[in-house]
């Protein structure tokens, strides 16, 4: 393999020393029913982005524990330059901004109860319009590459990811982390036929039990829900249409992500930021796009890469989603979704290790500011992560 | 010009690169050792599905990146398509 040096990228550093590509001011809902009041904000205020969801009401235990990572963790993405807060109550409310204010960002909170929602949405009117004057004047600066936090997942996988882009992904982390880069990488479903692959990619023993702990929880998982077994939903009807046959099979073409030298140093709690230093992480996610990169992004992650076989179209609001395909007829037909062809592989005509530099110049365009297709299609999906019902 | 390709020396099934028709000789590719392979379809073969490198009885392990991928449920001669018709999970049991 090539030796590959660091590159530059401009982009933005944060006050607590993180780098991120983009430059959002975030209007974050507390709860549900605090969604209408945000987007009354984000549409006022020119420039804001709000994040309406389903949750944060009546949640109890570990479940409420990953909400307020999430929230917090979303807030405090170096992708987001500021934040204004609102929920129904003052007490959720302060917790998060108090969880964001940690990062030395600016953040406030505003609470409906005692004011409704036209007094609360003209108060983070000014408050939001504030910030985006402040943020629009922040300048890029040279960061290095390696600086980043990636996150790896495919969606719609078909037998050419785990021929070309997988591994093409799986090139970019070896490179990556060599380099003093962090990145992570989950699913813990389509794992299921690859899991002793995994644990052979286990920097000690310690990690590989955490991770068995991890799996064999979602397996048991499984044992208790299923009505049969997972072939409805594991391989996906659209996975079945790209000729992958067995969850065995996919999960083999998914770890071909990880790379072929990196060691995992962690495994870690949906949504929790990596703490151990530099280096490849896994994190238990759902095998969904929406649900998983929205817990990369929450546990810090400012890139997403993305590989797909049959056309996943997936985006997320704050942390772009590159996405890259192998499958010639995908690249032809859904060319507005892909971001980088490797298309070649599979003539023969691109070797791994070419379609990792070309996918490293790819990361480094998005980071120096170009839109990746999701973004510019409007893709912003923000789907939490519940562990089971409310109270 | 290669039609299928294979991830390792054990595996037992390819991948078309391209769309195979049925009684198709085919030039394939080992991406572990960069040998070349050759084989005759039996079956139209989407880009993307397995095409059996040998045949297989009820009840065999079919081999692919090296690993169990499945088992087989209805005969398959070497040629022929390998999918949902023919190959099953092992897991979830």
């Amino acid at each position: 393999m090539a030796t590959t040096t660091d590159r530059k990228i401009q982009a933005y550093r944060r006050e607590n020393g993180k780098v991120g590509v983009r430059n959002h001011v975030v209007i974050l809902p507390v709860d549900d029913i605090s969604n209408a009041c945000a987007e009354s904000v984000a549409h006022q205020i020119k420039g804001t982005l709000a994040l309406p969801h389903a949750y944060g009401r009546l949640q109890f235990g570990e479940d409420l524990d990953l909400f307020f990572r999430t929230m917090i963790g979303t807030g405090s993405n170096a992708n987001v330059a500021a934040v204004v807060v609102i929920g129904i109550e003052p007490g959720w409310t302060k917790r998060i901004v108090d969880g964001i204010a940690k990062t030395g960002k600016p953040v406030t909170g505003f609470s409906i109860e005692g004011r409704g929602d036209i007094q609360t949405a003209a108060e983070a009117s000014k408050k939001a319009k504030e910030y985006v004057q402040w943020a629009t004047e922040l300048q890029r600066t040279e960061c290095k590459l390696s600086e980043l936090y990636i996150s790896v997942k495919c969606g719609e996988s078909d037998t050419t990811t785990g021929l070309s882009s997988c591994p093409t992904v799986g090139n970019v982390i070896d490179k990556h982390c060599a380099l003093g880069g962090y990145a992570s990488f989950g699913e813990t479903s389509e794992l299921t036929g690859a899991e002793h692959i995994v644990k052979s990619k286990a920097a000690n023993k310690e990690v590989e039990a955490k991770f068995t702990a991890m799996f064999d929880d979602y397996t048991k998982l499984v044992f208790d829900q299923r009505t049969d077994d997972l072939s409805e939903s594991q391989p996906t009807k659209g996975n079945i249409a790209g000729g992958l046959t067995t969850i065995e099979e996919k999960a083999l073409g998914n770890v071909e992500k990880l790379g072929k030298r990196t060691k995992f140093i962690d495994a870690l709690k949906p949504a929790e930021t990596p703490a151990k230093g530099p280096g490849l992480y896994f994190m238990d996610t759902s095998s969904a796009a929406a649900e998983a990169v929205t817990l990369w992004a929450a546990s810090g992650a400012v890139i997403h890469l993305f590989p797909t076989g049959q056309g996943n179209v997936i985006g997320n609001p704050i942390e772009p989603v590159i996405k890259l395909s192998g499958n010639p007829k995908t690249c032809a037909t859904m060319a507005e979704h892909i971001d980088l062809d490797v298309s070649a592989i599979l003539r023969g005509e691109q070797t791994l290790d070419q379609a990792g530099d070309a996918l490293i110049d790819m990361i480094v365009r998005t980071a120096n500011g170009r839109l990746t297709a999701a973004e510019a299609l409007g893709h912003r999906e923000f789907v939490m992560t519940k562990l089971y019902r409310s109270a | 010009m290669i039609q299928f390709l294979i991830h390792d020396k054990g595996d037992s099934v390819g991948v078309a690169v391209v769309d195979v028709k049925a009684g198709q000789s085919l030039q394939g590719r080992d991406l572990s050792s960069n040998e070349s392979i050759s084989a005759k379809s039996l079956a139209d073969i989407p880009l993307g599905h397995k095409i059996a490198l040998r045949d297989f009885k009820v009840g065999d392990t079919l081999i692919k990146y090296g690993c169990d991928i499945g088992k087989v449920v209805a005969p398959i001669r070497a040629g022929d398509h390998v999918h949902i018709h023919n190959l099953k999970t092992k897991r979830w049991a």
